[in-house]
């Protein structure tokens, strides 16, 4: 199947003019969706270079898609079940070793309940 | 042999030097150590160097050899791209997030080549997380490119291909998710070979779009591609994704006549946007092919501009979701002073990923969010499918598929960094066979002004040994595999 049109070959390399962007408000929730803290002095490029990643590959919008599978797998393989036994070691004491802060065994984090 | 050319031996002619005896794995570590301390300062090709952990697994190699024992690889040098975990080094992928990560464990590439008796020499500087495509975005900062310190090395396994390429390590560990192993071994004239998707294990290959990513290797022939495949592939009980195949011996297989080989080339390839001189130094490289016996026709897939587009919505929505784990809890970075648990997720994420990292986070969460699910992931994937489709129509018709790996040769050091979608555009030739999860090799394929040309050659599922052909006859024929940049022979 061919997703699009002979004539539209090439144009990947060419300047284009945004169709679509992000807005500030959109940029703040998807930043809050994915637990960032982006700097203000940052904000206005991030919201640029957002708006330019978007309108790129919002070209797949004119793609011919219709009756086809999205691919699950580049094999189509199915993921392989291994028995339920123990193979793994406990490592706490030295995993633990790369954490910020612990304490017992169990990992410290800033208060969650008044 | 001297110890002063020791450095421009390949893997192969390494263990045969040793072997007989021409000199010891700890000389040849010595001499890479003292080239790099040397060197590194001009190219900044490595994080971490390991060099006590080199000399003592040196003379374990050479203790080993004496012994009558020790593996296919004893005493031979790798540097790996510090992507890979290593346990007891840092390891740090490029990022301020794990500058201070010690891993407790090595990863399967790793221990595979450590147990055929490699001696690992240091980790290689790359794009923070693998997300670029010119070793800029690192925390450690960019790679110079040998042939030209002005220029980048690609990316991003940047500083494996810098490495390899300045002779300060004969062979490299990479990765590749859209061109990160092809890309800089061809704007630095080495070899670099991407298997097939599963052929090799990502256990403790730090994750970045876990469908796309796959474990390859940088060499300066491609006899030593082929040798380290045959160490590094197979199944992994530890990577369920990694594909129960049998692995071949693909040095020993590997044949110099292309008779009867069926070449396809992508009329698409050559159109605008392939640099003029690069076109001509593939065309040249494709009428080489063509005298060593292959038979090269024009193949179509008709989906291939849509390629890149694709890959950056299936890429970064995969590096939101794998990248949640970074949240200052278990390892890496955590901000200081946060108000409450919230504050201190965004604020060590904020602070611990760079701007390339940040961006690629919020394409991949909006392009998984309500209401946009369907219109780009779920899109993308059926796109996915129609160019992995292309390709299972192309080999029917061809063996290989040849053409330039790149569209231009190496670029000056930020002439691409204010603009996201040209450096995406990049990998315009290397990112389908990441998206159909086919194996791909560059190898060096002439020069432009004095720059390195790859030529990329794609192959079906589990082709390798196809590619390897090729690439070898090819490499056998011409003279660019031997190159060596100025100031660093």
């Amino acid at each position: 199947m061919n997703a699009r049109s002979a004539e539209r070959t090439n144009s990947l390399l060419l300047p284009r003019k945004l169709t679509v962007s992000l807005d500030t408000d959109q940029v703040r929730h998807i930043a809050m969706l994915a637990r960032l803290k982006l700097a203000d002095e940052d904000f206005a490029d991030t919201v640029d270079k957002l708006s330019r990643i978007v309108d790129f590959v919002d070209q797949l919008s004119q793609a011919a898609t219709d009756d086809v599978m999205p691919m699950a797998h580049p094999l189509k393989m199915s993921q392989r079940l291994r028995p339920d036994r123990v193979t793994e070691t406990n490592d706490r004491d030295e995993i633990q070793k790369n954490a910020a802060a612990v304490a017992d065994g169990m990992y410290l984090v800033p208060k969650v309940i008044e | 042999m001297t110890a002063t050319e020791l450095h421009q031996l390949t893997l192969t002619e390494i263990a045969a030097g040793l072997a007989n005896g021409d000199f010891s794995s700890v000389e040849l570590a010595q001499c890479l150590l003292e080239r790099i301390e040397r060197f590194d300062e001009s190219l900044n090709a490595f994080i971490t160097v390991t060099g006590d952990d080199a000399i003592s697994a040196a003379k374990e190699a050479d203790a080993a050899r004496a012994a009558g024992s020790g593996g296919v690889l004893n005493g031979l040098p790798i540097a790996h791209k510090d992507i890979f975990c290593t346990r007891g080094v840092r390891t740090s992928c490029g990022s301020r997030m794990l500058d201070n990560f010690v891993s407790p464990y090595d990863a399967t590439v790793v221990t595979r080549l450590a147990d055929a008796g490699a001696v690992m020499v240091g980790k290689t500087n790359m794009d923070e997380f693998a997300m670029g495509s010119s070793n800029e975005t690192s925390f450690y900062g960019p790679v110079r490119n040998p042939w030209d310190l002005d220029r980048s090395p690609g990316g991003s396994s940047g500083g494996s291909a810098a490495a390899v390429a300045a002779r300060l390590a004969p062979a490299a560990t990479g990765t590749d998710t859209g061109g990160s192993i092809r890309q800089p071994a061809a704007l630095t004239n080495t070899v670099g070979l991407k298997p097939t998707y599963g052929r090799v294990s990502r256990y403790g290959m730090i994750a970045f779009a876990s469908s796309l990513d796959q474990a390859g290797v940088i060499t300066r022939s491609t006899a030593d591609a082929a040798l380290l495949l045959g160490v590094i592939a197979g199944i992994d009980d530890r990577d369920s994704t990694s594909a129960d195949y049998p692995v071949p011996d693909y040095l020993g297989s590997l044949r110099e006549s292309l008779d009867g080989v069926r070449i396809g080339v992508v009329r698409q390839h050559f159109d605008e946007g392939l640099d003029e001189s690069c076109a001509a130094a593939i065309r040249d490289a494709l009428r080489v092919l063509e005298s060593l016996g292959a038979r090269v026709t024009e193949v179509d897939l008709p989906n291939l501009d849509l390629s890149v587009p694709t890959y950056y919505v299936v890429a970064p929505a995969e590096c939101s979701s794998n990248l949640s784990r970074f949240d200052g809890v278990r390892f890496g970075y955590r901000a200081g002073d946060a108000d409450d648990v919230l504050d201190m997720y965004c604020r060590t994420r904020g602070e611990g990923f760079g701007d390339e990292v940040k961006r690629r986070i919020m394409t991949g969460t909006y392009v998984l969010s309500a209401g946009y699910y369907d219109a780009y992931y779920l899109k993308a994937q059926q796109v996915r499918q129609l160019i992995a489709d292309d390709f299972r129509r192309a080999f029917e018709e061809v063996d290989v598929i040849a053409g330039p790996t790149s569209p231009t040769p190496a670029f000056e050091l930020g002439a691409k960094t204010d603009d996201p979608i040209t450096m995406y555009l990049n990998d315009i030739y290397t990112i389908g066979a990441n998206l159909a999860g086919l194996p791909a090799i560059s190898v060096p394929g002439g020069f432009v002004a004095e720059l390195p040309v790859g030529l990329h050659l794609v192959g079906p599922h589990f082709g390798e040994q196809a590619i390897l052909d090729c690439a070898y006859a090819y490499e056998r024929q011409t003279s660019w595999a031997t190159r060596s940049p100025e100031g660093y022979r």
